[in-house]
């Protein structure tokens, strides 16, 4: 039987880690990530778990200690944010091309300077070429859901990529909210065992991790690491399936939001597509054919589902809760994966970018709905003044 | 060695078969080669275990140094220097010593300075 509790997101996260109970966990704290280990480290105290619960002096060391447990034939996760994260960021590329499927909770929090706890996606777009699976959460159900299936994606045969699982710091991280939790036994039987193809720990078999790879196989590996990436999406919509079979709730590459009359949409991750929602549903209700996109998985980018599902509208607006800087028009990553998956993909609707909510501003209902009544006017007129529009800085 | 593509060899870099270092030949990198000199091996085995490539050959059975495996020797010259015969010969001739000198036990030569 499952249960409704009240819990903040990183509280959903340990939780799922309880019931998961993975044999090894690395980490470091680090606001606004820490009350996940921290709740974590109860259950290890209180006898609720096996994990070997490793508290590093460092990321660079959890990242560390998490690939040599991952080697070794353990099932591994850690957790981390922002600056947590550029620290580990040398292992987090060697955690991917060493085949490590690590689950890893990223906390979404503005990467410094100046220095600062809240959330935007600046941390996360930092690894987003290192190899890792990478999906994002609205809330904390999401983030618990997303846990779960992590784990089996990570581990399948096709795949053996680490996966980073994201949600907003503090607004999901901290937020209580109603969250549905499986029965132990369900989540149990849903990850099963993981058995390690080739651990190290195989004292039978002795085999070489990580040797030196120059001109002459260095590329060739690289090649299998977008294999398994291009392989993982297929397995990323068969968990998926299994998951709702078992938990009845529907998960896809992307969520699309009220999408199928409208003419314009906004495109926005974590949980601002949930502010975005209750915009969408007050514009419908004045008969504005406005819809929503909710990226869930980001890494690998699903452009041709994304451009196929956005193929009639007029007009699109991305939100980018982080800045690119120096890149076109110093547009955020998102908009640029969006633009090249439109036009790729041979939809010409006029697109356009919203650079919100740095360093954790505040992004209200009545900003969202000035997003929606810009891109309707884009989607009546057929042309943009701006590419990029900075939402809510003073000027 | 014929290259395999990338769905031919296994994932990460992994090495799955233990010791096929072996197969892989370095003696090519060598620019100095260890030889015996004329001074008598006492067999103690000092190069055997200081060897950082696995190279100077014994008779295990006889407790004989035999020779150098010149197929991975890189010629790094540790042998020679750990060598105390080379010590002994050294202090006895009470002045510096070329590497390459004859009277040593195990002294380093130029590749290609000496006949195989």
């Amino acid at each position: 039987m499952s249960t409704f509790e009240a819990l903040s997101g990183n509280e959903a996260v340990a939780t799922a880690m309880r019931q998961i109970n993975p044999d090894v966990i690395a980490a470091y704290p680090i606001t606004p990530q820490t009350s996940t280990v921290q709740k974590f480290a109860d259950f290890v105290a209180d006898g609720l778990v096996d994990t070997e619960f490793v508290t590093v002096e460092s990321e660079h060391s959890a990242m560390s200690a998490c690939v040599g447990a991952s080697t070794a034939g353990a099932r591994v996760m850690t957790a981390t944010a922002a600056n947590g994260l550029a620290l580990m960021w040398e292992i987090v590329y060697i955690a991917a091309s060493n085949r490590c499927p690590i689950v890893m909770s990223l906390v979404n929090r503005a990467l410094s300077g100046p220095i600062n706890i809240h959330t935007d996606h600046s941390d996360a777009m930092g690894i987003r070429d290192s190899g890792w699976i990478m999906m994002f959460s609205e809330n904390g159900q999401e983030a618990y859901d997303n846990i779960i299936q992590a784990v089996r994606i990570a581990e399948h045969e096709n795949v053996l990529l680490p996966v980073a699982i994201c949600q907003d710091g503090f607004i999901t991280s901290h937020g209580m909210e109603r969250v549905e939790i499986y029965d132990d036994k369900d989540v149990k039987s849903f990850v099963g065992q993981y058995s390690a193809q080739w651990p190290l720990l195989d004292l039978e078999n002795p085999k070489t991790f990580g040797p030196l790879d120059f001109y002459d196989y260095y590329f060739e590996h690289k090649r299998q690491q977008v294999d398994a990436m291009e392989k993982s999406q297929a397995v990323i919509l068969d968990v998926a399936k299994e998951f709702n079979k078992k938990f009845k709730r529907d998960y896809g590459l992307f969520e699309a939001y009220r999408i199928d009359d409208a003419e314009t949409a906004i495109v926005a991750a974590n949980s601002t597509a949930g502010t975005a929602k209750t915009v969408v549903d007050g514009l419908r209700d004045e008969g504005l054919k406005v819809g929503l996109i909710k990226p869930r998985v980001f890494r690998p980018f699903p452009a041709k589902e994304l451009a196929d599902a956005m193929s009639h509208l007029k007009s699109v607006a991305v939100m980018d809760r982080s800045a690119s800087f120096g890149a076109m028009d110093n547009a955020g990553p998102l908009f640029l994966e969006i633009v090249a998956a439109l036009a790729v993909n041979g939809v010409q609707a006029p697109v356009v970018d919203y650079v919100y909510g740095l360093g954790g501003r505040d992004i209200l209902t009545g900003e969202i709905e000035g997003v929606f009544r810009d891109a309707l006017e884009i989607a009546s007129s057929g042309r943009a003044e701006q590419t990029v529009t900075y939402l809510g800085v003073r000027e | 060695m014929e290259q395999k593509g990338w769905k031919d060899i296994p994932i990460a870099g992994m090495i799955l078969e233990a010791g096929n270092a072996e197969e892989y030949e370095t003696g090519g990198w060598r620019a100095f080669r260890p030889v015996f000199g004329q001074a008598d091996c006492i067999h103690c085995f000092q190069c055997w275990l200081f060897c950082p490539d696995s190279s100077i050959r014994v008779d295990a059975e006889n407790e004989k140094m035999t020779g150098f495996d010149l197929d991975h020797c890189k010629g790094c010259g540790i042998c020679a220097s750990v060598c105390p015969v080379n010590t002994k010969v050294i202090k006895e001739a009470g002045e510096k010593l070329e590497r390459g000198d004859e009277r040593l036990c195990i002294r380093m030569v130029e590749e290609g300075s000496i006949e195989e």
